[in-house]
C-alpha cells in the first residue's frame, strides 16, 4: 500500500487539488488508499451504502442506472482525473448510480466517514472542498441537462 | 428585333444534372448520395455547401462530404427530413439529381496552418467536417495536433463510424467519440462532446476549432472554449444553417441577423455570429 507521502504526490498532480496547502492535503492523504480494479468492475452499487470518494487516476468508470426490466443504462463515463461519486456527502449515504470499470483503473479511494470528519473538524478544509465537489456537481448536471434536450438533434 | 440578354443570375439558378452512382444508407434516417459530375470534376472548398434539387419536388441546401481532393465523385450526405430529402432518398443508381454551387465560405483551412486543429462534429454534424479532416489528413505537415471529437445520441447513431474508427487508430490525429445514451455493449465514452474536451491535448492560443453540428451543439462547444480555455471567439469557426432557397444572396430567405448564410457564410467566425445564437426569433 502506498504511504501517505508518496499519496500527496499523486494528488498534487491532479487538478482537484491545486491550490491546498500541505497540511490541508495530509489531512486529505491520511484518508486515501491507491486501489487498481480490472476491467468489468462494480466500483460500487446503486442504492449501496456510499462509503467512500473516488479519484479517478487512470481508467474508465461508467455509471449505471438500473431500470426494472430494461438493460442496464449507462448515464455517464467518467476518466482520467474525474472525481466519482457523491453520495457520501449526505444523508442517506445511498449511491444513487452503479458504477463500473469499462478498462483496468486506477483509482485513489478517499474514506467517507474520515473525510467527512475532518472536514467538520476543519470547516476551512471543508468548506474549499465542499466548493470544488459542488463544481464538479454543477458541470455534471448541467452536461447531463444536455443529454436531455437532444443535443445532436436534426441539423443538416 | 429585341435580343434579350440573360442576366448571370438565371445561370446560377440552373441546376446541372448529375447521374447517381450509389444510395448508401448511412443510419436510419441518413443516407449519403454519390454522385457523378457531368464532366467528370467539381471543384469545391472544404465547408461548402450545394443546392440539391430533386426533380418535380424541390430543391434543398446540403452540405459537400466528400473529400476535395480523395475521392472523383460528389458525396452530400443527408438525413431524411422533409418531402425533398425523402424523395432524395429513393434515388437508385443511374437516375439524376439536379446541383447547384458549390456555395459558401469554406473551413478556414489555409488560415489555420500552423495550428492546432480542433475538430468537434455533433450527428449529422460529422458530414460537413469530413472534407475537413481529409484535408487536414493530407497536408498532414501543414498542421500541428489534430483532434476530432464526435458525440451522437447512440451507438447506432454514429456516422461514418468505420471512418471514425480507422482514424482513431492513427497517431498523427486523435479521435474521441462519445454517445449520451448506452447500453452494457458500449465500451466508450458516454457524455456530452463537450465532456470530451478536457481529455485531449491542445494549445488554445494556438487553435483553430471548426464546430459543426445543431445550433445549441455549437454555443455550447464555443462557450466551453472560450471560458474553459480562454480561446478567441475569432478562432472559433462555426457553419450554419437557415432556410436557404437562391443560394446565391438573392432571395434573402436564410437571412441571420445582417448577414446572409448563403453567401456570407456558411461557415462563420463565432466573433461574427455568436452574439445572435441568444436572439429569439433571429
Amino acid at each position: 500500500m502506498m504511504d501517505t507521502e508518496n499519496l500527496i504526490k499523486v494528488l498534487d498532480e491532479q487538478s482537484f487539488f491545486t491550490g491546498l496547502s500541505p497540511e490541508q492535503m495530509v489531512v486529505l492523504a491520511s484518508t486515501a488508499a491507491e486501489v487498481d480494479y480490472s476491467g468489468g468492475v462494480e466500483v460500487f452499487e446503486e442504492g449501496g451504502r456510499a462509503d467512500a470518494a473516488y479519484l479517478i487516476l487512470e481508467g474508465a468508470v461508467a455509471l449505471e442506472l438500473h431500470v426494472t426490466n430494461r438493460a442496464h443504462h449507462i448515464v455517464q463515463t467518467l476518466h482520467e482525473s474525474e472525481v466519482l461519486g457523491w453520495g457520501w456527502l449526505f444523508p442517506p449515504h445511498r449511491w444513487s448510480f452503479s458504477a463500473r470499470t469499462l478498462e483496468p483503473t486506477k483509482v485513489v479511494r478517499f474514506d467517507a466517514i474520515q473525510l467527512r470528519a475532518a472536514w467538520e473538524s476543519d470547516c476551512e478544509l471543508g468548506y474549499e472542498m465542499m466548493k470544488r465537489f459542488a463544481q464538479v456537481m454543477t458541470g455534471r448536471l448541467a452536461a447531463t441537462r444536455l443529454q436531455l434536450v437532444d443535443f445532436y438533434g436534426d441539423t443538416h | 428585333m429585341v435580343t434579350l440578354t440573360e442576366p448571370a443570375v438565371i445561370d446560377q439558378m440552373t441546376p446541372i444534372p448529375f447521374k447517381v452512382r450509389s444510395v448508401r444508407e448511412e443510419l436510419s434516417h441518413t443516407f449519403t448520395l454519390e454522385l457523378e459530375p457531368p464532366n467528370g470534376d467539381f471543384d469545391f472548398q472544404p465547408g461548402q455547401f450545394t443546392m440539391v434539387y430533386a426533380f418535380g419536388i424541390g430543391e434543398v441546401p446540403i452540405s459537400i462530404s466528400s473529400s476535395s481532393t480523395r475521392e472523383a465523385t460528389l458525396l452530400q450526405t443527408i438525413r431524411r427530413t422533409g418531402a425533398v430529402t425523402h424523395a432524395l432518398g429513393t434515388l437508385k443508381s443511374g437516375d439524376y439529381v439536379g446541383i447547384r454551387g458549390p456555395y459558401g465560405t469554406p473551413w478556414p483551412m489555409q488560415e489555420s496552418k500552423g495550428r492546432d486543429l480542433l475538430i468537434v462534429g455533433g450527428g449529422i454534424g460529422l458530414a460537413p467536417l469530413r472534407p475537413a479532416i481529409y484535408h487536414a489528413l493530407e497536408n498532414r505537415d501543414d498542421y500541428e495536433r489534430v483532434v476530432v471529437l464526435y458525440g451522437t445520441r447512440t451507438p447506432d447513431d454514429i456516422l461514418f463510424e468505420t471512418e471514425l474508427r480507422r482514424w482513431g487508430d492513427r497517431t498523427d490525429i486523435t479521435t474521441l467519440i462519445t454517445v449520451d445514451a448506452a447500453d452494457r455493449g458500449w465500451y466508450g465514452a458516454v457524455g456530452v462532446v463537450t465532456r470530451l474536451i478536457g481529455r485531449v491535448g491542445f494549445d488554445p492560443s494556438n487553435t483553430t476549432a471548426l464546430v459543426c453540428g445543431p445550433e445549441i451543439m455549437m454555443t455550447v462547444t464555443a462557450e466551453r472554449l472560450m471560458e474553459g480555455y480562454s480561446m478567441e471567439p475569432s478562432n472559433i469557426y462555426v457553419t450554419m444553417e437557415r432556410n436557404m432557397k437562391c443560394g446565391i444572396g438573392v432571395c434573402g430567405h436564410c437571412q441571420f441577423g445582417a448577414k446572409f448564410i448563403c453567401t456570407d457564410g456558411a461557415v462563420f467566425s463565432y466573433s461574427e455570429v455568436g452574439h445572435l445564437f441568444d436572439i429569439k426569433g433571429v
